[in-house]
């Protein structure tokens, strides 16, 4: 059976997968981080949106022997060892920006990625466009784009220290 | 999906290598079409080999022309300033395939060797008059695409590297489906040193195709007012849940029209 070594969260892991294994497999049933979720196993409603090398990808649409040598970003790996929320999943949960609540770990890392990418900032319109690849089926989306546009400036003051 | 020995050579005669030797191989690029296709269990590789570990991740830009490597992401593609500089039209495009999280995994090589009726890439490609440089040659896009899911390619010949040569004008307008961001209709227009050249995606039970009516009327008279009375018969074109052909037909004769705006 074949190896796979990754860093999931800043830790180092060798894990035994298939040829088949999916990168969201690996992460929930091999390492239990069952924060990424599975919506639609179809790539579509970015529900398992994890960072691999630093780009938000669908982790259902990836190997887990693709991700050797990564350095991988769950959900779980955004909040500080203290328990302090990142700044996006602190402005989610200001902005109430959830319902269900299912979409979320995916909607948080897209969110930080579009951020991340766009130090010029983005209006609320190209945040909707830069979230087309997650579905809310609560159809949450106003509250989760005010969330997204309240944390712009708290991502770019992080990103400038 | 079923399972398979997954392999990933460092080099392009060890890819090359691992198709020739295996009818049942399988080339992975950004996977963004490929695994989907193998969680269906439409396809059952013996090998799955993966492309990422050749290098063939890069963009050139000369003064005549842009090369992409085969494994360069639409992400990529759509952030390089060389590329937004010398064929915006190009950037655009890549910058609107799928979502970002596929634009992140999601390669040129790959979009172009799927052929798939709907993408974008191959638009590009035909209507700029690019080259397409293999493991075993160069060939013209005019060769390359030969129908719906099928190219030039052999089984175990890889793309290495897409040459577009840099248009005077350019512009791709894609009719999208809103869910999934395909080309219900994508038109692209360019003016350049292969001449006027119009390329119709999304809309073809050929896939890809030039517009020669439009070539014409372009290269007579570059201008909105010369296409905009051009209709395309719908007999050739795709009908399915998303759109009629007679829709298509009329989707590429506005969709033409709105790409020579864009282009200027």
């Amino acid at each position: 059976m074949p190896q796979v070594t990754l860093t999931v969260n800043g830790k180092t892991s060798t894990v035994t997968v298939e040829g088949r294994t999916l990168l969201v497999e690996l992460l929930r049933e091999k390492l239990s981080l069952t924060g990424t979720h599975v919506g639609c196993d179809t790539s579509q409603c970015g529900a398992c949106v994890v960072h691999v090398n630093g780009n938000s990808v669908k982790s259902c649409t990836m190997l887990a022997l693709q991700a050797e040598g990564a350095e991988v970003t769950t959900i779980e790996g955004l909040a500080a060892a203290d328990g302090t929320l990142h700044p996006m999943q602190e402005m989610f949960r200001e902005n109430h920006a959830l319902q269900c609540g299912f979409c979320t770990p995916g909607m948080v890392m897209s969110a930080i990625d579009l951020v991340q990418k766009n130090p010029q900032g983005l209006s609320q319109d190209e945040i909707r466009h830069g979230l087309e690849g997650n579905l809310c089926r609560c159809t949450g989306y106003h509250n989760i784009v005010k969330a997204i546009d309240a944390a712009q400036p708290l991502l770019h003051a992080k990103a400038a220290e | 999906m079923y399972d398979f020995t997954y392999s990933k050579p460092s080099s392009l005669a060890d890819a090359v290598a691992a198709l020739a030797g295996d009818d049942q191989a399988k080339a992975l690029a950004g996977g963004q079409t490929f695994i989907p296709v193998l969680k269906q269990r439409l396809n059952n590789p013996s090998v799955v080999v993966d492309l990422a570990g050749l290098g063939l991740s890069f963009i050139t830009v000369t003064g005549e022309s842009v090369t992409i490597g085969a494994t360069t992401t639409h992400a990529a593609v759509a952030a390089s300033k060389d590329v937004r500089n010398a064929i915006p039209a190009l950037a655009a495009l890549a910058g609107g395939i799928g979502d970002n999280q596929v634009r992140n995994r999601g390669t040129i090589g790959g979009s172009l060797a799927n052929n798939d009726p709907s993408a974008c890439y191959p638009a590009a490609a035909l209507a700029l008059g690019a080259t397409i440089k293999t493991s075993k040659r160069e060939i013209a896009a005019d060769d390359y695409f030969q129908g719906m899911f099928t190219t030039a390619l052999e089984p175990d010949e890889l793309i290495v590297s897409v040459s577009f040569p840099i248009p005077a004008k350019a512009a791709y307008v894609k009719f999208k489906n809103p869910a999934s961001r395909y080309a219900m209709v994508g038109v692209f227009v360019a003016k350049g040193p292969k001449g006027v050249r119009v390329a119709v995606t999304g809309a073809g039970q050929g896939g890809v195709h030039r517009h020669s009516a439009a070539e014409a009327a372009l290269a007579a008279n570059w201008s909105a007012d010369s296409v905009a009375g051009i209709t395309v018969p719908a007999d050739a074109l795709n009908s399915d849940i998303h759109a009629s052909a007679e829709y298509r037909a009329h989707l590429v004769q506005v969709v033409t029209k709105r790409a020579v705006i864009a282009a200027g």
